[in-house]
């Protein structure tokens, strides 16, 4: 075991982990963050994806260990902690119908957490490649980017202009 | 869980190195996207682990050197050689083929150096690494020594590194990129989270007047159990008008590369996309260099 201490949704956190997990394992079995899923487990699908310091990652292919002293963000935290509300971007995909079996959903959210965040208007070409680290078996995609689209036109205003 | 007996952290190179030395079976992980990929499938079973991966400080990073350089750290990300402003700036070909591999958030974990470390042939930022003559430096109990990119390779998955070694550093000489203009071009079955089937990294050197080719590379992977610079195709080009070098380029690499069948592509397809690929890399590598074709 050996003591790991982060932050986790903007909460401190400290718990013992094992060497041998990975960031997904902590998330899902000593957080109780299940909004994290294990899809293929070796990086393909990016269902696991969390925000590591702001930044996407697999958190499949992250060893548990290696989050010391860092910042992580998973969908739990995107709600507001009072009211329980849903976040823009996670009512992007609920008005966009992008969901449908539901279990690429909450990483795609977190790819698009880090999309809008980035404060840039994209293409569609572009989202679409900012989120080719995410398989879909359910929707074909078209919703997905359209809810992605939403989020980002709904955060900077971008909404009725030329992209 | 992963199938692994221990994680050791390492906290400085020197500390890896030791911890390297001391430890004759151990496996050095920095993004982890392939050594984590091995360990799920059963390679490496209950193996010791010396990471790298939080040593940014020492090992992150691109810089120009006083001398025009260009220094790359090899913890750096495809991610971060992509949207480094030096690399931008001074090698675009390269951040535009880190830009190929695997997907975003792969591209925010998996390292340069780890893309020539595991000796893949298929290793997106390999071939044009090796375009560009790239430095070596690799440090270890002995201290610093260089290795030209050109005697990294010695076989499949096996590379110019001692078990208590590290790169340190990737160098690639402004006398290298100075002048020059690349394109890479990956052919995968998807777009993206794949690994090539063939690709191709093509630098030229056009003369004053943007016509003719002074200078060329031509360097690929999955063309051979390494990536490869096809030499003699590099000097025949050498004075060629643009337009006849098109030509010839892509016939002439034929000759030079030893594709092999495969479950993802056989040699036959392979050998096809040298010839077509080639020459699609270098008429992109001549616009770029302000030539027209």
């Amino acid at each position: 075991m050996e003591i790991l201490k982060c932050t986790v949704n903007g909460r401190p956190a400290e718990l013992g982990v094992d060497p041998r997990e990975s960031l997904a394992d902590t998330l899902r079995e000593r957080l109780g963050l299940t909004s994290v899923k294990k899809g293929c487990e070796v990086g393909e699908c990016g269902a696991c994806t969390v925000l590591v310091d702001g930044v996407a990652i697999d958190s499949c292919i992250y060893l548990a260990v290696w989050a010391q002293g860092k910042s992580i963000l998973t969908v739990e935290g995107l709600r507001d902690p009072d009211t329980g509300e849903l976040s823009d971007i996670q009512k992007a995909f609920v008005e966009e119908a992008a969901v449908q079996c539901g279990f690429c959903t909450p990483g795609i959210i977190m790819s698009a957490v880090e999309i809008v965040g980035s404060g840039k208007q994209y293409t569609r070409e572009e989202l679409r490649k900012l989120i080719s680290g995410h398989l879909c078996r359910c929707t074909g995609y078209e919703n997905i980017l359209n809810a992605v689209e939403r989020a980002v036109n709904t955060a900077h205003g971008f909404v009725g202009k030329e992209s | 869980m992963y199938d692994i007996t221990s994680v050791y952290q390492a906290k400085s190179v020197d500390d890896a190195i030791a911890a390297l030395t001391a430890d004759p079976q151990a496996v050095v992980i920095a993004g982890g996207t392939d050594v984590l990929i091995k360990i799920r499938e059963g390679k490496l079973a209950g193996c010791r682990l010396v990471s790298i991966h939080g040593l940014t400080q020492e090992l992150a990073g691109v810089t120009l050197a006083e001398n025009g350089d260009v220094e790359i750290g090899p913890l750096t990300t495809f991610r971060g050689c992509t949207e480094s402003p030096v690399i931008q700036k001074t090698v675009p070909v390269l951040g535009e083929a880190a830009d190929t591999a695997g997907g975003p958030q792969l591209r925010a974990a998996g390292t340069l150096g780890g893309n020539l470390c595991n000796g893949i042939t298929s290793a997106d930022t390999a071939s044009t690494q090796l375009a560009f003559g790239a430095i070596l430096r690799v440090r270890g109990p002995q201290g610093v020594r260089e290795v030209p990119i050109s005697e990294w390779y010695q076989g499949v998955g096996k590379v110019a590194l001692a078990h208590d070694e590290l790169l340190v550093k990737i160098v690639i000489p402004q006398s290298h990129y100075r002048g020059w203009s690349g394109h890479y071009i990956k052919y995968a079955m998807r777009n993206a989270m794949d690994i090539a089937t063939l690709g191709v990294s093509c630098l030229v050197k056009l003369t004053a007047d943007k016509r003719g080719v002074e200078d060329l590379r031509l360097a690929f992977g999955v063309a051979g159990p390494v990536p490869m610079r096809c030499l003699e195709t590099e000097q025949a080009m050498v004075g060629l008008p643009v337009e006849e070098a098109a030509e010839k380029i892509g016939p002439s690499a034929l000759g030079e590369v030893q594709p092999r069948d495969s479950w993802r592509a056989s040699r036959a397809f392979r050998l096809q996309l040298v010839e077509e690929l080639s020459k699609r890399a270098f008429v992109e590598a001549v616009r770029k260099g302000g030539g027209a074709l």
